[in-house]
């Protein structure tokens, strides 16, 4: 079982999303986490760089493999999560609180209602 | 992510051990297997540190009855079987006609006429029928083949208690083997066959188990490994500890395309032999030319992502070579990897570069293996 928190938007791939005016915070769940282990390495994007939803934005390695990350929504990203070059780890510890990936500006806030909430996530998972 | 429908995947006879254990479950070779229970960096560090257990089954048992006198094996495999004694085992190869890779193996002496062949999972049925086309001619003369593959459960028993624990559950009757040596014992009217051999850098034992008790053996030896902080590892840890060890990985860093003197096997590979073994041609030639490109090991130079299979090597603008192993290291604490270079570039200290998507990433040839256990 993992921690689904009720106040994010979920994409299939995993991400979650917390939007605050024309924000995204964006970070992976728990679920997600607990399937990669063991996390070494996170390659996040430069600040400044423009993704569609759904395309490759960030990557993060565990132990076994590099995974891709893809961005719930469209935009600019407007900062990245440093401590996570140090401490790759607080992907496994701290989902959805310390190891938040990037901050996007969205360009198409519409997008988010496409997201699932957390029952929906929580059904795509099987818990 | 394989695609595999997980009905058709086999299952060995610890399947549903492994789940009540908590274990993820993956495909390896059109197995399910143990990718982990709790953690590759805890059973790494379980192995390095105590001792861990990994399901083996999937891997193939063969034996071969060769009453001819002649060695037949010598002429299959690139190893010398005449120079195993009674009980010791060796690592060999088998080669394709271009001097390629199909397996590497260990075979055993388990009788004066009688070998055992402890083979890929991937690769059983491909070695079945190489050997059994290879040996078909002898068999009036005296050769009997056997895969028995589906007959046998096998456990690697790892680490540096791991023979403590191994005492400790078999009892004072079990004839320890020594270091590549292999003996049989009776478990519960089983008879077990138990191998001081393995694939992580540690010592440790292989051992193979009848299938009808392996669940109660391997739970059993879980229970008699507690207090020395055995754990039951996946093939996760596997992979790392191997890495770490710089044992090849057939598939990854042996290939029908790569030579074992590319691969940096030569020490198990005879070319001195009288007989005649399938590619030894071209490794004559090979030996005395020299190679043209070179396993070698690497490691990153800064921190940085963890080498993976297929990163390209560069020698500053040139391509040199592809990784075809890599991980970060639970032992070293940094990115290790294997790779085959070009010649030229494969003096250890040299330093290459990867490209790990569009950037490029500092490493340096280093001499192998990265980790070695104090003896």
């Amino acid at each position: 079982m993992s921690t689904i928190p009720e106040q994010l938007r979920y994409a299939v791939s995993h991400e979650w999303i917390k939007v605050e005016g024309d924000t995204g915070t964006v970070g992976i769940s728990d679920h997600a986490q607990q399937e990669l282990s063991d996390v070494v390495y996170v390659d996040l994007p430069k600040v400044g760089a423009k993704f569609a939803a759904g395309s490759v934005i960030a990557v993060v390695e565990s132990v076994k493999a590099a995974s891709d990350i893809y961005s719930p929504v469209s935009g600019e990203v407007i900062a990245t999560n440093a401590d996570l070059v140090k401490k790759p780890e607080l992907v496994n510890s701290d989902p959805y609180g310390a190891a938040w990936l990037f901050k996007i500006k969205l360009s198409a806030p519409a997008e988010v209602n496409a997201l699932k909430d957390a029952a929906a996530y929580k059904a795509q998972i099987g818990e | 992510m394989s695609t595999t429908n997980p009905a058709e995947l086999k299952k060995t006879a610890l399947f549903e051990a492994h789940q009540k254990l908590g274990a993820r479950m993956v495909d390896f070779g059109g197995w399910q297997m143990p990718v982990q229970y709790t953690s590759i960096t805890d059973e790494h560090k379980a192995v390095r540190e105590a001792a861990g257990v990994f399901d083996i089954s999937h891997m193939g048992e063969f034996f071969v009855r060769d009453q001819t006198g002649l060695d037949v094996l010598n002429g299959l495999l690139t190893n010398d079987v005449a120079k195993l004694a009674m009980g010791q085992g060796q690592y060999t190869l088998m080669l394709n006609e271009q001097g390629g890779v199909i397996d590497d193996l260990i075979v055993y002496r388990t009788a004066p006429e009688e070998y055992f062949l402890v083979v890929n999972a991937a690769k059983i049925d491909e070695d079945r029928a190489w050997i059994e086309e290879r040996l078909k001619s002898f068999a009036e003369a005296g050769v009997f083949f056997a895969d028995r593959s589906f007959f046998y459960s096998a456990l690697a028993l790892q680490g540096p208690k791991a023979l403590e624990i191994a005492r400790a559950y078999l009892g004072a009757g079990w004839p320890e083997p020594k270091r590549n040596e292999i003996t049989s014992y009776s478990w519960n009217c089983q008879p077990i066959l138990a191998a001081r051999t393995g694939y992580t850098g540690e010592d440790g034992i292989e051992l193979f188990i009848p299938n009808e008790v392996a669940e109660n053996f391997f739970l059993g030896l879980l229970d008699a490994g507690k207090p020395f902080g055995l754990k039951p590892c996946g093939l996760g840890a596997r992979d790392t500890l191997r890495l770490e060890a710089c044992l090849p990985l057939n598939g990854n860093d042996l290939s029908p395309e790569r030579t074992p003197l590319e691969a940096g096997l030569g020490f198990f590979v005879s070319l001195d032999k009288a007989a005649d073994f399938p590619g030894k041609d071209v490794l004559v030639k090979q030996k005395a030319n020299g190679v043209a490109e070179k396993l070698i090991a690497f490691r990153l130079t800064d921190k940085g992502p963890p080498p993976r299979p297929h990163y390209a090597v560069f020698q500053g603008e040139t391509k040199v070579g592809e990784v075809t192993s890599g991980a970060p290291s639970p032992t070293l604490g940094y990115g290790i990897g294997l790779a085959y270079v070009q010649s030229s570039a494969a003096a250890v200290g040299t330093p290459l570069e990867l490209e790990v998507r569009g950037a490029r990433v500092p490493v340096e040839v280093i001499k192998k293996p990265f980790y070695k256990r104090a003896v």
